[in-house]
């Protein structure tokens, strides 16, 4: 076997690691490949900082590459390694931890600093730069014991800053230094607006300031300016720009300028020594945006991997980004410089602006503000440099002039093939309907994992969404009958309709006699027919625990970690003092690592070993409230006439009522119910499968409400008077829907489907809505706690406890 | 080349799973519907979910997390998903109903 060639690459930023995950893909296996990374972190997101300030994202939710994928992919990681030396003779890198790797090929992907202003004082506490997750953690901190900011910068960077530490509660003032912010990427009137909105959030700014010092103890305590004016600061955060990193290349005889020189394969001046992203200098250039950084990174890949590949020609670049909520977007000669003529469009009731800068019959640059749904489509015009004459109005307002207003969706489909969608991972619209048409990517998520698209800033995920909608129908072919899963070409009703014609009784019968393709079924079929087959022989089907879903297998909700929740059964939400010292010394005893109180007015255990289960069943001694399953979950209150001064009902003895009554239940999807005392309804029975809002001398019915990912205000079924009435109606409603829902549907979902009048329909009559009502109760006759029943039945039982391995034997 | 009892059939339902755990690695065993037992090393090679709480059908396991089906002969995942997760060797005495982990 030939030996491995070895690739050490110093850096562990975005750039480099996505060279890496090229030549992975290119040349598996080629090389063995260490990586050092002077943060003590995997590589992340580090766009989506600014989105950690704000509040939108976790830390951990911006890792680019887990620890996993370096040890998946044979990857030698030093993290928290700076590298300090490089022996470019004897090929060998030299940590400041001591550790030494030799190289055959070495990837230079240092990035940048960021640029600290030499001011007096600028060494003080309280004073950083805006790069690392260091210094968001920093922000944090600080904003939990201060209260006045000042970020130096009001470029896009600072302005992210600032509107972070707006987000952590703090007062922060913007200096910038040009009459105008964001200079670089907007002209004058774009940024008065985005200054208006930032403004109407919270920020201040001192604009045309020259800093000149800091000010203040041991900590900082201002900023004085030119002028002889000043501002109080706890916190300074320097944003005025970035240096490529390049000091070691430059101690290590590599070629620096701004940045390391590389020619157009990212090679330096030393053989085998290549630099790629923020740190690389090329014809002159250093990029400071992703696209250009990844296009590097791709040319490097082939290069590396013998591929045959043209060279890296340089970038145009265009910025198209969301400042504080705002759809900012910019490219080639946006400020309309001598020799160019401009197309304005200003609509300050809206906010929207639009400029398209135009040298002869071409488009040079275009700023958008407000609505930035045609960047992509300005921008490859840009780049192709043909000629726009005749199309000049349209493409500044998105319609012919003489035509109506153009959709997004017709937007889309008259998108260029080769146009790029998503401009940080460079995916153009082609690449995207292949995702959807070859690849059988049927959601965004989907698109993502396997195009890349939207995977970076996320800015063009409407897009890729519309995309879907437009392309994806197809996908699925309109004629070919869909059945239940791809088991069968049976839909619902047939099944329903040839199990109760043939009498079939068990999962297997039904898949062998109506031919299903797979002999065993599917996770998407199996539990359905268990349902089916449960919901039309209530008395003599024995559930098939194998055809469930794990939660409802385990009677606990499974979490991501493998570990279970217990959420035990409070009626109507209303517990005791006893109750309470029960659980809680539940909790206590297994060391469950969260205790929360749910949307549903119970208290959810957490974080709970699949092994400990039964036995805090047992010590709890109560019964399962169901919180993992296709089952009637809760019934949540108000206090009602009890205790509140508009309660017109008592609305808890209402709820308990109710829950005692159908605990237990199975159904096609999970059940929520709630009692409102009174028309305030704080219970919110409006957005539950079945609300109850009790009015003067009588209860409102409400059926089909969903407070989930598609919102639903119930619809009104009927006023009844008396809480037998409530109890017969609610019964005769959730058979009816048992009945006639497919498996996994919400009431809400079949509502719509079958519309609110059938319904009605079916329970008006007295004698059809007892017959329901009947049946509801056979089938709830036979059912039992499941915890309970596990706990007393070792068969059951013993498939929570792990098995024990034997010492080995010699075969 | 070793091997260790870790269960008897009886301790396996039908298309269910136990575990077991042998070193830094825990190990499903799942019984098939003609009493075959595989066995894979506990992970979904997607994000680690434990294929021992998925739904067994035919000779895949459904993992429980995001529904990926993982082949309980090969380890491997069935398309589109792509990824592969490790596969031990069972042997199962018929006559004790005894099962074998096999060691390399």
């Amino acid at each position: 076997m030939t030996q491995k060639k070895k690739l050490v690459m110093v850096g562990n930023g975005m750039a480099g690691v996505r060279t890496i995950e090229h030549l992975l893909k290119l040349a598996p296996g080629a090389y063995e490949i260490t990586v050092f990374g002077a943060e003590p972190h995997p590589n992340y997101n580090r766009i989506l900082l600014s989105s950690v300030l704000a509040g939108g994202a976790d830390l951990k939710d911006i890792v680019l590459n887990d620890w996993d994928w370096y040890e998946e992919n044979g990857i030698r990681l030093f993290a928290g390694h700076a590298v300090e030396k490089i022996d470019t003779k004897n090929r060998v890198v030299i940590s400041h931890k001591g550790t030494a790797v030799k190289y055959d090929a070495l990837i230079l992907a240092t990035g940048s600093n960021p640029f600290m202003l030499p001011l007096p004082g600028a060494d003080k506490e309280g004073v950083i730069a805006f790069r690392d997750i260091q210094d968001c953690e920093t922000m944090m901190e600080t904003s939990r014991s201060y209260r006045k900011a000042v970020v130096i910068g009001g470029g896009l960077l600072g302005l992210e800053a600032a509107r972070g530490l707006l987000h952590l509660g703090m007062d922060v003032n913007v200096v910038h230094i040009h009459p105008y912010l964001m200079e670089r990427q907007l002209d004058e009137t774009a940024s008065r607006m985005l200054q208006r909105e930032l403004e109407a959030q919270g920020m201040k700014f001192l604009l045309q300031k020259h800093s000149e010092s800091i000010y203040g103890r041991k900590r900082v305590k201002g900023l004085r300016f030119t002028d002889g004016t000043d501002v109080e600061a706890d916190l300074i955060v320097m944003a005025v720009g970035i240096r490529p990193n390049v000091a070691l290349a430059q101690a290590s005889g590599i070629e620096t300028n701004r940045g390391i020189v590389v020619n157009d394969y990212m090679e330096t001046n030393i053989d085998s020594v290549y630099a790629v992203g923020e740190c690389a200098e090329h014809r002159g250039i250093a990029y400071g945006l992703v696209a250009p950084l990844y296009e590097q990174g791709a040319v490097l890949a082939k290069r590396l991997a013998g591929v045959e590949t043209a060279g890296y020609a340089g970038s145009v670049t265009s910025t198209k980004l969301k400042v504080s909520g705002v759809d900012v977007f910019s490219a080639g000669a946006y400020e309309g410089p001598p020799g160019t003529r401009s197309l304005r469009y200003q609509d300050e009731v809206e906010g929207v602006y639009k400029k398209i800068v135009i040298r002869g019959d071409r488009l040079a640059g275009a700023v958008l503000f407000g609505d930035t749904g045609d960047g992509a489509k300005l921008f490859s015009l840009i780049k192709s440099g043909e000629s726009i004459q005749g199309r000049e109005k349209e493409l500044l307002l998105g319609f012919s002039p003489s035509g109506g207003a153009v959709s997004p969706e017709s937007r889309l489909e008259a998108m260029a093939g080769d146009e790029i969608v998503c401009g940080c991972n460079g995916v153009s619209k082609d690449a995207i309907l292949d995702a959807i048409h070859n690849k059988g990517c049927g959601t965004v998520g989907a698109i993502k994992a396997c195009t890349k698209a939207s995977g970076s800033c996320g800015g063009c995920k409407p897009q890729v969404e519309g995309l879907l909608k437009l392309y994806g129908g197809e996908n699925a072919g309109a004629p070919v009958k869909e059945g239940i899963c791809g088991c069968t070409s049976l839909d619902r009703d047939e099944i329903v309709a040839e199990i109760k014609r043939m009498e079939l009784r068990s999962v297997r019968e039904v898949m062998h006699v109506l031919g299903w393709s797979q002999p065993e079924g599917c996770s998407k079929c199996r539990p359905a027919l268990n349902y089916y087959l449960g919901m039309l022989w209530p008395e003599e089907y024995q559930d098939e625990k194998e055809s469930r879903f794990t939660n409802e297998r385990y009677h606990a909700n499974i979490q991501k970690d493998g570990t279970y929740s217990v959420v035990p059964r409070i009626y109507g939400g209303v517990t005791n003092p006893a109750e309470l010292k029960k659980i809680a010394e539940t909790a206590e005893k297994f060391g469950v690592p969260l205790v929360k109180i749910t949307g549903g007015q119970r208290i959810d255990l957490l974080g709970v070993k699949k092994e400990d289960l039964p036995k805090m069943w047992e010590e709890l001694g109560m019964p399962s409230g169901y919180a993992y399953g296709k089952a009637l979950r809760t019934v949540k209150t108000c206090v009602g006439n009890t205790f509140c001064r508009f309660g017109t009902q008592d609305s808890i003895a209402m709820g308990i009522r109710l829950e005692k009554e159908f605990e237990r239940l199975n159904t096609p999807a999970k059940v929520k119910l709630a009692v409102s005392g009174c028309p305030r309804n704080c219970a919110e029975a409006t957005i539950k499968d079945f609300g109850v809002v009790a009015i003067d001398g009588g209860w409102e019915l409400h059926v089909g409400g969903n407070g989930g990912v598609h919102v639903r205000a119930t619809d009104l079924l009927c006023v009844v008077k008396t809480e037998d009435e409530v109890v017969e109606w609610a019964g005769a409603f959730l058979q009816y829907y048992r009945e006639n829902a497919q498996w996994n549907e919400r009431t809400s979902v079949w509502i719509e489907r079958v519309g609110l009048d059938s319904v009605r329909k079916a329970l008006e009559k007295p004698e059809e809505r007892k017959a329901l009502y009947g049946r509801i109760r056979v089938a709830l006759s036979r059912s039992a706690d499941p915890w309970e029943q596990i706990i007393r039945n070792p068969e059951l039982r013993k498939n929570f406890e792990t098995l024990n391995a034997a010492v080995p034997a010699q075969g | 080349m070793g091997k260790r009892k870790v269960a008897t059939t009886a301790e396996i339902d039908a298309l269910g799973a136990r575990t077991v755990k042998l070193g830094d690695k825990e190990i499903a065993l799942f019984r098939l519907t003609d009493g075959e037992v595989l066995a894979l090393e506990n992970r979904c090679p997607h994000k680690g979910g434990k294929l021992s709480e998925g739904m067994v059908c035919g000779g895949t396991v459904h993992c429980p997390l995001h529904d990926w089906r993982i082949d309980l002969r090969t380890g491997s995942a069935l398309e589109p998903d792509e990824g592969c997760t490790g596969v031990y060797g069972v042997e199962v005495d018929p006559a004790s109903g005894a099962v074998y982990l096999l060691e390399e």
